[in-house]
């Protein structure tokens, strides 16, 4: 700051020492956003202890073999969870191809210079409006509109590769693709608003030299900037990924809550969200146990994958300020 | 300053007065459980509502369990079940329970069949299988020797059934662990049962949304209450009785099974399989369960009086609405068992 400006700040009338209220309201703020804050992760920690807490008994009762068995049966105090996390795991990765890749596409053509700049940002909007779109809303839509708009491809892929064991059952209706398909639309905004949040952050530079040395408009994008942006955009799947494990009304809605190992995209299947979402309000003390077991399993793998994604965000974000 | 301590005074006076409860308050009843009868449960609630002078209802339809056990918590005044109450969850009770039947359903075989208007006849020896996963084409030769002169489709059957834990589960397995030994052997009798390991077996969250997977599949076939299946418009299926005798529902095949019931001291009573010619197999009552010693007594007194109504003007609307009307003796008894209540 050069000397002229400290003489104009030291002559007007603000520079005077804070008044206590001042201070005080100062002070104030501090410590309610420092508590705040805490709360924050307080509550996190009592949400985890509490459901760990009641899913101990479970834990204790059933151990590792809660998480391979297959039956559900609270007549029988049976419980399993295994085709539930194959289909959490299975449902999140496939809406995950799909809306990754349109996710990224519509990434680059919202930052790569397709389109005037009000355009960008109109399409930006839209394309985050549907994140506001309640979950019971998908899950309605996807009855009414998805499912009998997907039954004729459905039959078709059936009838002629069934040999293929995607395609090995006919669609019953509520399905895994169904629902999957509903998911990805679900995290798209996600994917594509970080996306397009690492495309930008690529350096002009670098695209000035790209351009710089003849390269078409194509290779620019494909050979060096999502490259660049790769590790971000990576990060941007995982947290896509993230939301979808834990998606539920839309696919208690969608998805067919039968408990089916299968590859079949056809073929009904179960999730943990679902079945946590359907089983709570009737449940027993033995089964709200199990319940809560998965629940705690739910948690671990969110979890994991969260992290996962925002630790390689941040580290991407590091290496191209480096 | 005199004329204010008499305004506050008499404002005193006045909370004084509205606190013992006088003649103009405001009265809140709190219930919560089934979702089965809830349609007829909110109509009532409201008619009623509207016909005393401010007693307010709140139910909320959270499943059977759930209301049970915000009645043994004491959360709630009173609480509604289709499951009726186990002996041990009785005991849980302190104060002591009365379970009252105060409506009945039928439980219907709702199915989509495009291209067919005629109600599809099922027998009793079919549509335990079919609900096995062992009958899996429509044009099984089980179901068309019952059905002649219907051209049924060679189309799979997809079997819809709840998600969700339920007493329309409970009732329908119930009946079909009466009718099939292999019902009763395999997935037996509860509010969740284990269905048959299949990809033509889907299940749907709550009544609406079976009805609605139902009506998005060709092919389809589910158990739903009865009057989500006439609102939505769905066809059901006329269910052979034990008299060999094929009925549909909404016909007063319902009421005909309920009176051939007998009715047991504590009013726990499920119509599994009834033996009259007219009679509907698939019928339930549904509970409201209130303390017996309530602790408030006025609010004992509003219950008492709103199912007083329940019992009268109520039931002329169940037939409307879907449901079934309780036949006279039981609504002789559930009327005297309400002077117990205090």
């Amino acid at each position: 700051m050069s000397d002229s400006t400290s003489d104009d700040v030291a002559a007007a009338p603000v520079a005077r020492p804070p008044s206590t209220l001042e201070r005080l309201s100062n002070r104030g703020f501090t410590g309610a956003t420092r508590v705040l804050t805490w709360g924050v992760v307080v509550l996190a920690g009592y949400i985890v202890w509490e459901i760990g807490g009641h899913a101990l008994p479970a834990i204790r009762e059933y151990g590792v073999g809660f998480l391979t068995g297959t039956e559900w049966n609270p007549n029988r105090g049976e419980f399993g969870i295994l085709p539930q996390i194959w289909g959490t795991v299975y449902s999140s990765l496939l809406a995950l191809l799909m809306a990754g890749f349109v996710g990224l596409t519509i990434a680059i053509f919202l930052t790569q210079g397709f389109l005037p700049r009000s355009l960008e940002t109109t399409f930006r909007y839209i394309v985050e409006l549907l994140a506001a779109v309640p979950s019971v809303v998908y899950g309605l839509w996807g009855i009414h509109v998805v499912i009998p708009m997907l039954r004729p491809v459905a039959d078709w892929l059936h009838a002629e590769l069934s040999w293929i064991p995607f395609f090995s059952t006919t669609l019953s209706g509520p399905g895994m693709f169904p629902a999957a398909l509903v998911l990805a639309i679900m995290i798209l905004p996600t994917v594509a608003a970080v996306s397009q949040d690492a495309l930008r952050a690529v350096p002009h530079k670098m695209k000035e030299a790209v351009y710089g040395i003849g390269a078409t408009r194509w290779e620019a994008i494909v050979k060096v900037i999502v490259p660049a942006a790769a590790t971000s955009i990576f990060g941007a799947m995982v947290l896509g990924l993230g939301r979808a494990l834990g998606e539920t009304m839309a696919l208690a809605m969608l998805v067919g809550n039968s408990n089916q190992i299968t590859l079949s995209l056809f073929s009904p299947a179960n999730t943990l969200a679902a079945a946590l979402a359907l089983n709570f309000p009737e449940a027993g003390r033995i089964e709200a146990q199990a319940l809560m077991y998965s629940a705690v399993v739910l948690l671990a793998i969110t979890l994991i994958v969260n992290v996962i994604g925002a630790a390689i965000v941040t580290r991407a974000a590091k290496r191209l300020e480096a | 300053m005199r004329q204010i301590h008499k305004l506050l005074l008499f404002l005193l006076a006045c909370g004084a007065v509205a606190s013992c409860g006088g003649p103009g308050e405001q009265m809140r009843l709190t219930g919560s459980g089934a979702s089965f009868p809830y349609p007829i449960y909110s109509t009532w609630f409201k008619n009623y509502s509207r016909a005393s002078d401010g007693v307010i209802i709140d139910y909320q339809a959270k499943g059977s369990g759930a209301g049970i056990r915000d009645f043994i918590n004491r959360t709630v005044d009173f609480a509604g079940s289709d499951a009726a109450m186990t002996d041990e969850e009785m005991a849980e009770v302190d104060g002591g329970v009365i379970l009252l039947p105060i409506t009945a359903g039928e439980i219907v075989v709702a199915y989509n069949l495009p291209g067919i208007s005629t109600p599809l006849r099922l027998p009793r020896a079919v549509y335990p299988d079919i609900f096995l996963a062992r009958i899996t084409r429509w044009n099984d030769p089980a179901i068309a020797a019952a059905n002649p002169g219907i051209d049924l489709p060679d189309l799979p059957i997809t079997v819809v059934r709840r998600a969700d834990s339920s007493g329309t589960t409970y009732v329908f397995s119930k009946h079909l662990a009466a009718i099939s030994a292999s019902w009763r052997d395999g997935p037996g009798v509860g509010k969740t049962v284990v269905w048959a390991d299949t990809d033509k077996i889907v299940a749907a969250p709550k009544n609406d949304g079976v009805t609605a997977t139902i009506k998005q599949t060709p092919g389809a076939i589910g158990y739903i209450e009865h009057g989500y299946a006439k609102f939505a418009d769905v066809p059901m299926a006329a269910l052979e009785n034990r008299q060999g005798v094929f009925v549909v529902p909404g016909s007063g095949g319902g009421r005909a099974a309920l009176q051939s019931a007998e009715l047991p001291d504590d009013m726990r009573v499920w119509v599994t399989d009834p033996d009259t010619a007219d009679a509907y197999p698939i019928v339930t009552y549904t509970w409201l369960l209130v303390r017996r010693e309530h602790g408030d007594s006025g609010k004992a007194q509003a219950l008492v009086d709103l199912l007083e109504y329940c019992l009268t003007e109520g039931q002329q609307i169940a037939e409307d609405m879907g449901y079934v009307p309780l036949p006279v003796h039981v609504v002789t008894r559930v009327r005297a068992a309400l002077a117990a209540i205090r």
